[in-house]
């Protein structure tokens, strides 16, 4: 184990665990929770000499003090009104820059992980269920998924949300329903200290069912540190669909984790749209993806614009298991400033894995001499009958471009915006919800304003 | 209209232009020819702002401002225009928004409102006709996949949608097909007012019946070694640049 002393965080962790033991009495979660512990406790935050994090350091983000205690309590109202002038904000926001693309969209809102139904606007009961994940204890899906898709083996971060989690988002979708307009997930986060701040979802599409999911996070600028270590798990049944979008933009001081875990059926399709802007100091996306059945689809989109000194880390995983699967990943990325990014995707093909058609390919401009990206693209392949591609290109914005488009009168922010558009274009184009599309648009020609040299 | 002194300008080290001189007065068209390498495309570059070029001495302005000064966007909000000889591809970029775009920052320079889309496409409409472009190529990504002729043609319905002031073609004629190159010419000769001016950079006398020049120049080793009327092309076609060469070191 490495030496955890520097950060206070860990031990404060180890004594915080006692305490919740106690407290859940729920056994199947007990134990869990003491077995995640376990895994936590024996390998600490992970270092840099761990192979999956040689690029990302995060122990300098865990070295303030935290609190681990996040209350559990109903809003105060004078919080609730806050809360409440933030969303009403956000959404303001977002339709002034979709204004003539309107679809409307159900609203879901969790205050630092925790549910609340007074703020949100959901479809009409029924269709499909929306509750907090500490409510859902005793839902078949619930016991039938939970803590079992997220690997927490090897995975500190993982294993300590899952023995540390407070509450989260309970989604699941019956048979053969359809949603008629997507679910906009605002996770609202907010601090009157630092925070350490875990939430833990749990989405189950059954058979048949589809529904889009568009998570965007906000917080309260109050000067404090937030750290969320998430996890979301997955369950895409035969035939359902699942678009899951995740807009992720934030401020210093927002530090972000999270795995997302999911499994597939025959037939489904799980597409994941990863967007991060510039701000939030520290994102680390893990996407996990189980195709554990033949005749399935996964599209692992990505997009990330980083700016000033932050750190944006993607991982992917993909598993094909059965015969037949086909998995198409694209990430690309735009790097001002001392960014960073990193992009590592897997692939596996297990032996029974004949046919997969796996295609990976991962992009990069710096706009800065200081930026860096590594990118690194992992093959295991088992199957002989497959085809498996990859790709991986860094480069700079091109300079012939950039001028033939200010030799017709355009500015040269707006040429780069413009060629940062056409580089999102193949990303931004699987967009299958218009107004998603144009809010994205907005918010990198909005950074792109900010980024003038 | 155009005021170029004693202009030296190079690459990195190498010095291309030497000592450069020409005047363009509204109205005119100046015919550019010369040798490979003579510095032709390099002159059209230095103009347009393009920033790997260092102007190392001299002087050129525009209806007396100093062109030099300036980002390679505000020349051309000023009413400079170059016709590329090798017109780059964007892939991504689609043409007709790249055009609104251009339009609407030069008239926003200029503090008159952007175009509606009505009268944006209206005039496209006209332009396209003009230039016979191929509407299907109006909506394209910038030059992508454009064949030689056709990114030729799109350098001309640009100049046709902006209207600049002083228009220089570098080498537009190559590539184009006989057709083509009447078509284009046709446009040019169209756009010709007694307010603008064009520089037209080429090889080949054929595009000079077309569009009958003022002056033709010869440009050989970064400076202009001869000057005459259209008749210059003509005799350049029979007689080479050796001639010339050899007048300007004697
Ligand atoms: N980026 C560069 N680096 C070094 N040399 C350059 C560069 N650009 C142009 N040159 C050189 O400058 C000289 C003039 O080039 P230029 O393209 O202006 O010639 P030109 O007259 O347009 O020729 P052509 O008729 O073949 O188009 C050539 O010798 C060319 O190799
Ligand atoms: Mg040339």
């Amino acid at each position: 184990m490495i030496n955890q002393l520097e950060t206070p965080l860990y031990e404060s962790i180890v004594a915080k665990f006692e305490i919740a033991a106690l407290q859940s009495r729920n056994t199947q979660i007990g134990d869990l929770r003491q077995q995640a512990f376990d895994i936590f406790k024996a390998s600490g935050f992970p270092s840099p000499k761990n192979e999956e994090w040689k690029y990302t350091n995060v122990l300098p983000f865990l070295k303030d003090e935290f609190e681990l205690e996040i209350s559990q309590d109903e809003l105060s109202e004078a919080t609730f009104d806050k809360v409440a002038k933030m969303v009403t904000t956000h959404i303001e926001a977002i339709q002034n820059s979709i204004k003539g693309e309107q679809k409307g969209a159900y609203r879901l809102i969790a205050v630092n992980g925790k549910f609340n139904e007074t703020l949100s606007i959901l479809p009409e009961a029924g269709k499909i269920k929306i509750q907090a994940l500490s409510a859902a204890t005793e839902e078949p899906a619930f016991i039938q998924n939970f803590g079992k898709i997220a690997t927490i083996k090897d995975n500190a971060f993982a294993a300590l949300n899952t023995a540390l989690f407070h509450d989260g988002l309970f989604i699941e979708v019956p048979k053969n329903v359809s949603l008629d307009k997507p679910l906009h997930v605002i996770n609202v986060l907010l601090a009157d200290a630092n925070v350490f701040i875990q939430p833990r979802n749990l989405f189950v599409i059954h058979a048949n069912a589809s529904l889009e999911i568009i998570e965007t996070t906000i917080t309260n600028e109050a000067g404090h540190t937030i750290f969320a270590n998430g996890v979301t798990e997955i369950a895409v049944a035969e035939n359902a669909h699942l678009h899951h979008y995740d807009i992720q933009t934030g401020h210093k001081g927002l530090r972000l984790v999270q795995r997302t875990e999911a499994t597939q059926e025959q037939h489904s399709n799980y597409s994941n749209y990863t967007f991060t802007l510039p701000g939030t100091e520290l994102v680390r996306n893990n996407l996990i993806l189980h195709l554990n059945a033949k005749d399935l689809e996964s599209h692992l989109y990505g997009l990330y614009l980083t700016a000033d000194k932050q750190l944006v880390d993607n991982h992917t995983e993909v598993h094909h298991k059965m015969p037949n699967g086909e998995s198409n990943q694209l990430y690309k990325g735009v790097l001002m400033d001392n960014s960073k990014a990193v992009f590592n995707g897997k692939i596996y093909v297990y032996e029974d894995a004949q046919k997969t058609n796996a295609f990976q390919q991962s992009n990069n401009i710096l706009f800065s001499e200081k930026a860096t990206v590594n990118a690194k693209p992992q093959l295991e392949i088992f199957a002989d009958d497959v085809k498996c591609s990859h790709g991986t290109t860094i480069g700079q914005m091109n300079k012939e471009s950039l001028f033939y488009l200010q030799s017709r009168g355009i500015s040269e922010q707006t040429a780069k915006n413009m060629m940062v558009n056409a580089f999102a274009f193949d990303v931004t184009q699987k967009i299958k919800i218009a107004p998603v599309r144009v809010y994205l648009e907005k918010l990198i020609a909005a950074e792109m304003e900010k980024n003038v040299h | 209209m155009l005021s170029i002194k004693n202009l030296h300008a190079g690459v990195e080290e190498k010095e291309i232009l030497k000592g450069l001189n020409l005047e363009v007065k509204p109205g005119e068209v100046h015919a550019i020819m010369g040798p490979n390498g003579a510095g032709k495309s390099s002159l059209a570059s230095v103009l347009s702002g393009r920033p790997n070029y260092e102007v190392t001495e001299g002087s050129v302005m525009l209806d007396g401002k100093d062109l030099l000064e300036m980002s390679p966007e505000d020349r051309a909000r000023e009413g400079v225009f170059l016709a590329f000889q090798y017109p780059i591809e964007i892939p991504g970029v689609s043409n007709i928004n790249f055009l609104k775009t251009a339009m609407n920052e030069m008239r926003a320079y200029k503090g008159l409102e952007p175009y509606t889309a009505k009268e944006f496409l209206a005039l496209s409409k006209e332009k396209q006709k003009l230039v016979e472009f191929d509407a299907k190529l109006v909506n394209r990504s910038l030059n992508e996949g454009f064949s030689g002729g056709e990114k030729k043609r799109n350098e001309i319905f640009q100049l046709a949608m902006l209207e600049p002031k002083l228009a220089i073609l570098d080498e537009t004629d190559s590539g184009l097909d006989i057709d083509a190159l009447r078509i284009v010419s046709r446009g040019v000769n169209k756009l010709r007012s007694d307010k603008n001016a064009f520089i037209i950079i080429t090889h080949y006398q054929r595009l000079l019946d077309y569009i009958v020049p003022d002056f033709v120049h010869v440009l050989s080793d970064g400076k202009i070694v001869k000057t005459g009327g259209k008749e210059l092309a003509l005799e350049l076609e029979e007689k080479g640049y050796d001639w010339i060469k050899e007048e300007a070191v004697s």
